[in-house]
């Protein structure tokens, strides 16, 4: 999904530090390293996988953010960056978290489980939704925290994490997410995209 | 023992006062390299050896006859590229392929220094090797790597010289000795030392040696080596060209024949003292110590690009020694990338065809090359 990763890409200060947590093959550093000057490192459980982004000379490190974001030292990021990954801990609060403790801001991507498809398939299908951005059957799913923006949004409140910005994401699509859109945005929009700080 | 005339070496003339407090000059340094060094001189890998390696990390050894104990790392195409990398390896000082060391004979007695040789350790190590980058004029190595005490040599070296290797690749190390790997380490030398023949270290290596003694050290050390899993596998309860138990004590089985094989060919290779000094070398490695106890001290000034590298099965120098690495280096911002590569051999896997290891290496390698070379950065 290039879309997001030109949005992540606008919300990221020249010359910041980046931490993307949950590198994956490492798409996202390599396109941030290529269009900003930022000094970014990268965190990923899979061995595979971070093979493959040592392999392209990126600096990243095998680990699971559950445990290993612990080794950072507080604010040592200006941007710590977690894409579409928050759903797939067994604490997302905990994490959420410990991202806020070591970047000065903290981009979090979610998948929305509030768009209309989704709400449509539950209501008339009576069966989980499969999605392109969530395509696991229930029982063998890694998303063990799906959440909509709403969701999202509420807990940040609830835990008086400030959010600076919220993106909308639908296809090639891009909007702001304002309190008073919130509703309708939740409906349509198969990313949210979380600019937060402590 | 004429091939040793083949053997490529430096004098290092100026003194270098060792961390024991004695001071040694004059001392030959024996080397290899592999590749070319290239006009801006900016291609240059030092490579670390371990334990019992010495400078012949590729090709054939000409003392021995044997393949370099890195040939499938390093060479043309390999993780360590020779066309595109001049690989530089030295003996280490205490070793016994050339360099300076306890089998070194003394001009004044004609015979082997033994024990009157110095204790030295990893920082000495590391220092001596030091002057081959003045003897090839290279301002800024491109990388230093190595295994086991290969690493502990990199991290000490990256600690000592801290802008003098853009990358570092220690790898399956540990920055400070443990408990366990000093015990083990004290067996061999009790089993070296309980021989008749070290006679309190100044056996005359002509015509006796405590090779007994060096086949048991090097028969427990190579078990460390190894896994659990690789051995059973490999060997399982296997009998050696027997069909049935012979209720002596005769190598029964496989393992038993296969350990006293190594313990057999490597007394044809190695010397005893050597083996005592540079096993109390890596027992006084202790970097987080040399640092106050904060091992991020120990890299704050560099700015090296840092690749650390364990492997599953390693219990000698476990996944855990190698994060703590990685902790102390994200501890300070540092540029850091780790791997634990999955894989039944054990630490010597670092030695073997482990092939997500070898081609990790060399594409991290041949992409930061161009990175740090011809790109900014």
């Amino acid at each position: 999904m290039k879309e997001e990763f030109k949005v992540i890409s606008k919300l990221i200060d020249e010359k910041s530090r980046v931490l993307d947590v949950g590198c994956g093959d490492g798409i996202l550093m390599e396109y941030l390293s290529k269009n900003k000057v930022v000094d970014v490192r990268g965190l990923e459980i899979s061995k595979e996988k971070v093979k493959k982004c040592l392999s392209n000379g990126l600096a990243v490190v095998e680990g699971n953010a559950e445990y290993d974001l612990k080794q950072f030292p507080d604010l040592s990021f200006d941007y710590v960056i977690l894409s579409q990954t928050l759903q797939a801990f067994m604490s997302p609060e905990n994490v959420i978290k410990d991202l806020l403790r070591v970047g000065k801001k903290v981009i979090v991507t979610i998948p929305n489980f509030g768009h209309w498809k989704i709400r449509v398939d539950l209501l008339f299908k009576g069966e989980m939704p499969i999605t392109k951005n969530l395509p696991y059957e229930w029982y063998n799913t890694p998303n063990l925290h799906m959440c909509t923006i709403q969701d999202f949004y509420n807990f940040c409140n609830n835990k008086g994490i400030n959010i600076f910005k919220t993106i909308s994401l639908n296809g090639q699509k891009t909007s702001k997410i304002t309190p008073s859109n919130l509703k309708y945005k939740n409906l349509i929009s198969e990313l949210g995209i979380f600019l937060l700080e402590k | 023992m004429s091939n040793f005339d083949k053997i490529k070496s430096i004098t290092i003339k100026q003194p270098l006062k060792l961390d024991c407090g004695k001071e040694i000059s004059n001392f030959p340094l024996a080397y290899e390299t592999y590749g070319n060094l290239n006009e801006k001189k900016d291609n240059a890998i030092l490579i670390f050896h371990a334990l019992t390696g010495d400078q012949f990390a590729s090709g054939v050894n000409p003392v021995t006859n044997k393949e370099g104990w890195w040939n499938y790392a390093v060479g043309p195409g390999k993780a360590f590229d020779t066309e595109k990398f001049f690989v530089i390896c030295a003996n280490v000082i205490g070793g016994c392929m050339g360099s300076y060391g306890p089998g070194t004979v003394d001009p004044k007695t004609n015979k082997p220094i033994g024990t009157n040789f110095p204790v030295i350790t990893i920082n000495d190590m590391v220092n001596a090797q030091y002057n081959l980058l003045d003897h090839f004029k290279i301002e800024k190595l491109f990388a230093v790597a190595g295994g086991s005490m290969g690493g502990m040599q990199v991290l000490q070296f990256v600690s000592n010289f801290p802008n003098k290797a853009k990358v570092a690749l220690p790898i399956a190390c540990t920055a400070s000795h443990s408990a366990q790997n000093i015990a083990f380490n004290e067996l061999g030398r009790q089993a070296i030392m309980s021989d008749i023949n070290w006679k309190d270290g100044l056996y005359d290596g002509e015509t006796s040696n405590p090779d007994k003694g060096l086949a048991v050290a090097r028969m427990a050390a190579h078990i460390t080596y190894l896994s659990k899993k690789g051995l059973q596998e490999k060997f399982g309860r296997n009998l050696q060209e027997r069909s049935d138990l012979k209720f002596g004590f005769d190598a029964d089985f496989q393992i038993e024949s296969y350990l006293r094989y190594q313990g057999s060919v490597f007394v044809d290779r190695f010397d005893a003292n050597s083996y005592l000094y540079i096993t109390r070398a890596m027992d006084y490695f202790d970097l987080t110590k040399q640092y106050g106890g904060n091992l991020s001290k120990a890299f704050k000034e560099s700015k090296t690009k840092f690749f650390i590298i364990s492997f599953t099965s390693d219990w000698l120098y476990p996944t855990p020694e190698n994060k703590d690495i990685v902790i102390a280096l994200n501890a300070i911002g540092a540029d850091v990338g780790f791997v634990e590569i999955k894989t039944d051999k054990g630490h010597d896997s670092f030695l073997l065809d482990v092939p997500d290891f070898l081609s990790t290496i060399k594409n991290y390698l041949s992409t930061t090359y161009l990175n740090v070379n011809e790109r900014r950065i």
